[in-house]
């Protein structure tokens, strides 16, 4: 199987860069112009997203929301963007200056570079150039996202790291912690998808899924690593009911606590960047991305237009989360990253092996991964008498 | 799975909005809200103050000054001996509690259902007698910095008039207040005539000869 997943992977690629050396010119401007176009669907995105979650949750809390700026409020993003930029910027004394000032652009880089992988639609033709409508398709396709997700890890840490102040230090060890245990989670469940696709390129992991409902990864999947991937992402993402990280009642702010003006902005910005970007990531690796039923007029608009329709589901999902849930408890957040995500996803992904190479392989996979539960939860149960009956002893707990 | 009953509880919630778009959309206040202050007076005109200085005396913000004098001979303020000189409320200090209305032997002090009104600086909070006093045909001033709408301007005494007098029962639907200028004597506020609901507690006995339930 390895030859075959190989050349599939060299195969292809951007049509873009198989013209020859001829006109780098023109393909320069290409790749430039996707660029500058993709940063600013972003920004508007994010733009949107805010005044969204902001009118969902006060819909969902019997509250109107804003609706002073512009039509339905929609403006509000921008009066506060244009409010922070005017701000007095705030450079607390104690704060290590340099790391400091980095600090939301560790956060914010990585928050559009996530983005560039992912597919948006079909393929259009500027200028005689046909190329994807996806900023870059490397070869190495997921593993970047996951790259770039634990580069965001640096911003957030080394920001409580320079306020030198206690709450934001607080805020980014937890962060630290979380963001590096829900990783391996996460990890373990693009790997399963990437089992399936024969392939590390979004574009591919795409293609593999057009064609009918059925050929959809999260089913083909079985589900499980598409929740699993769900919990993981919000994790990643420092959402609620994951948001630990902000805990506004323990924490004041958590890692931004001492961020002011256009800096603090850029912190929100990536945040709600990073939050369309996992759902688009979402969006990609398990419901096809823009492939869908279109029809023969504007053919270039239809994905794009599927693409958009599944995004909003899971940008809706993120938002009635953190309208329903509260948040969990430091212990619980380690407990479910380590004891339940991380022990499913390896299951599940050697079953998912098993069943590419023999089907009887995955019924003694399956075997082999519930004695494996069933020893784990066993381990873990005796780990808790142990401890409650310490306690009852008056001993201290290892 | 009771886990999921709460995605519904929030999704249930959208369109039932209950939040008011304020400045545009108001509200009817309650019956016996506490806003600003008014001086009354008797149907003839008369200024219901006497310069007692209870209302003063049981302010728990010291918010208000009085200083009573003897009634001129030739043109008396008031009906009584003496008549309140001078009144001042500190609007600052003020948390509307509505002690003063209930110290007042006379009902000269009561409370109106205005609140929209602010300063510009810390003289104008303070409301001396001239303004505080009502008008001619006994609704409360119209001062410039004041947002009043009619209703409301009409009804300064009700919260006097929904409770019980004396605090007890028994003397529901009774009058025990004297007239008003403009108005007359007033009938008891609906909440005293209309049959009570029935009270939360059931072994509570229902009719108290003499009303032991004015809490």
């Amino acid at each position: 199987m390895m030859p075959v997943a190989l050349a599939h992977l060299v195969a292809v690629g951007d049509p873009l860069f198989s013209g020859g050396a001829g006109d780098t010119l023109a393909t320069l401007a290409i790749v430039v112009l996707k660029a500058v176009v993709t940063f600013v669907v972003l920004l508007v995105g994010v733009l949107f997203m805010v005044w969204f979650e902001r009118k969902v949750i006060s819909d969902m809390q019997n509250r109107i929301g804003p609706n002073r700026a512009g039509p339905f409020g929609i403006l509000q993003t921008l009066a506060d963007g244009i409010k922070l930029f005017f701000k007095e910027d705030l450079l607390p004394d104690r704060a290590d200056r340099r790391v400091f000032k980095l600090a939301p652009y560790l956060s914010l880089v990585p928050a559009f570079l996530a983005f560039a992988i992912v597919p948006v639609g079909g393929t259009i033709t500027i200028a005689h150039h046909k190329t994807f409508l996806q900023l870059a398709d490397p070869p190495i396709g997921i593993l970047f996202l996951l790259a770039m997700s634990s580069v965001a890890v640096y911003g957030v840490m080394l920001a409580g790291w320079a306020s030198g102040s206690k709450y934001p230090l607080l805020g980014s060890v937890r962060a630290s912690a979380q963001m590096v245990s829900y990783e391996a989670a996460m990890g373990l469940s693009v790997a399963t998808i990437v089992l399936l696709a024969g392939s590390l390129s979004t574009h591919d992991i795409v293609t593999a899924q057009s064609g009918g409902v059925t050929n959809l990864f999260i089913l083909k999947a079985g589900l499980i690593p598409f929740f699993i991937f769900m919990i993981a992402a919000t994790a990643e993402l420092n959402r609620p009911p994951f948001d630990l990280v902000e805990a506004e009642q323990e924490l004041v702010g958590g890692f931004h606590t001492e961020y002011s003006s256009i800096r603090f902005a850029l912190f929100f910005l990536a945040e709600f960047m990073n939050t369309i970007t996992m759902s688009a990531v979402v969006v990609t690796l398990f419901l096809g991305g823009p492939s869908g039923p279109g029809f023969h007029f504007l053919t270039w608009l239809w994905p794009i237009l599927w693409f958009v329709a599944k995004l909003f589901v899971f940008l809706f999902t993120y938002v009635w989360l953190r309208a329903t849930l509260p948040r969990l408890r430091y212990d619980q957040l380690m407990d479910l990253g380590w004891k339940v995500l991380i022990p499913a996803s390896l299951g599940w992904l050697l079953i998912m092996a098993a069943i590419q190479l023999e089907l009887w392989y995955a019924g003694v996979g399956l075997v082999l991964g519930l004695l494996a539960w069933a020893m784990l939860a066993r381990a873990m149960r005796v780990g808790r008498e142990r401890s409650a009956s310490t306690f009852a002893r008056g001993g201290v707990t290892p | 799975m009771s886990f999921f009953k709460g995605f519904k509880v929030t999704a249930e919630q959208i369109g039932h909005v209950v939040t008011v778009q304020y400045p545009e959309h108001k509200r009817p206040k309650p019956e016996r809200f506490h806003g600003r202050h008014v001086l009354n007076r008797y149907e003839d005109g008369m200024e219901k103050c006497i310069g007692c200085e209870l209302c003063a005396g049981v302010c728990p913000a010291r918010c208000i000054y009085v200083r009573g004098a003897d009634n001129p001979e030739d043109a008396p303020v008031s009906p009584g001996e003496r008549y309140g000189f001078v009144y001042e409320i500190n609007y600052l200090r003020c948390i509307h509690c509505d002690l003063c209305v209930e110290a007042c032997p006379t009902e000269a002090i009561t409370e109106s259902k205005l609140f929209e009104f602010s300063f510009t600086n810390r003289q104008d909070a303070i409301y001396t007698k001239s303004e505080l006093v009502v008008a001619d045909d006994g609704n409360p001033q119209q001062l410039p910095w004041e947002d009043w709408n009619e209703t409301s301007r009409q009804d300064t005494s009700s919260w006097m008039r929904a409770t019980s007098p004396s605090g007890s029962a028994a003397f529901e639907g009774t009058t025990q207040w004297s007239g008003e200028l403009g108005y007359g004597v007033r009938p008891p506020e609906p909440p005293q005539v209309v049959a009570r609901p029935k009270p939360l507690d059931s072994e509570a006995p229902a009719a108290d000869p003499e009303g032991g339930d004015g809490h």
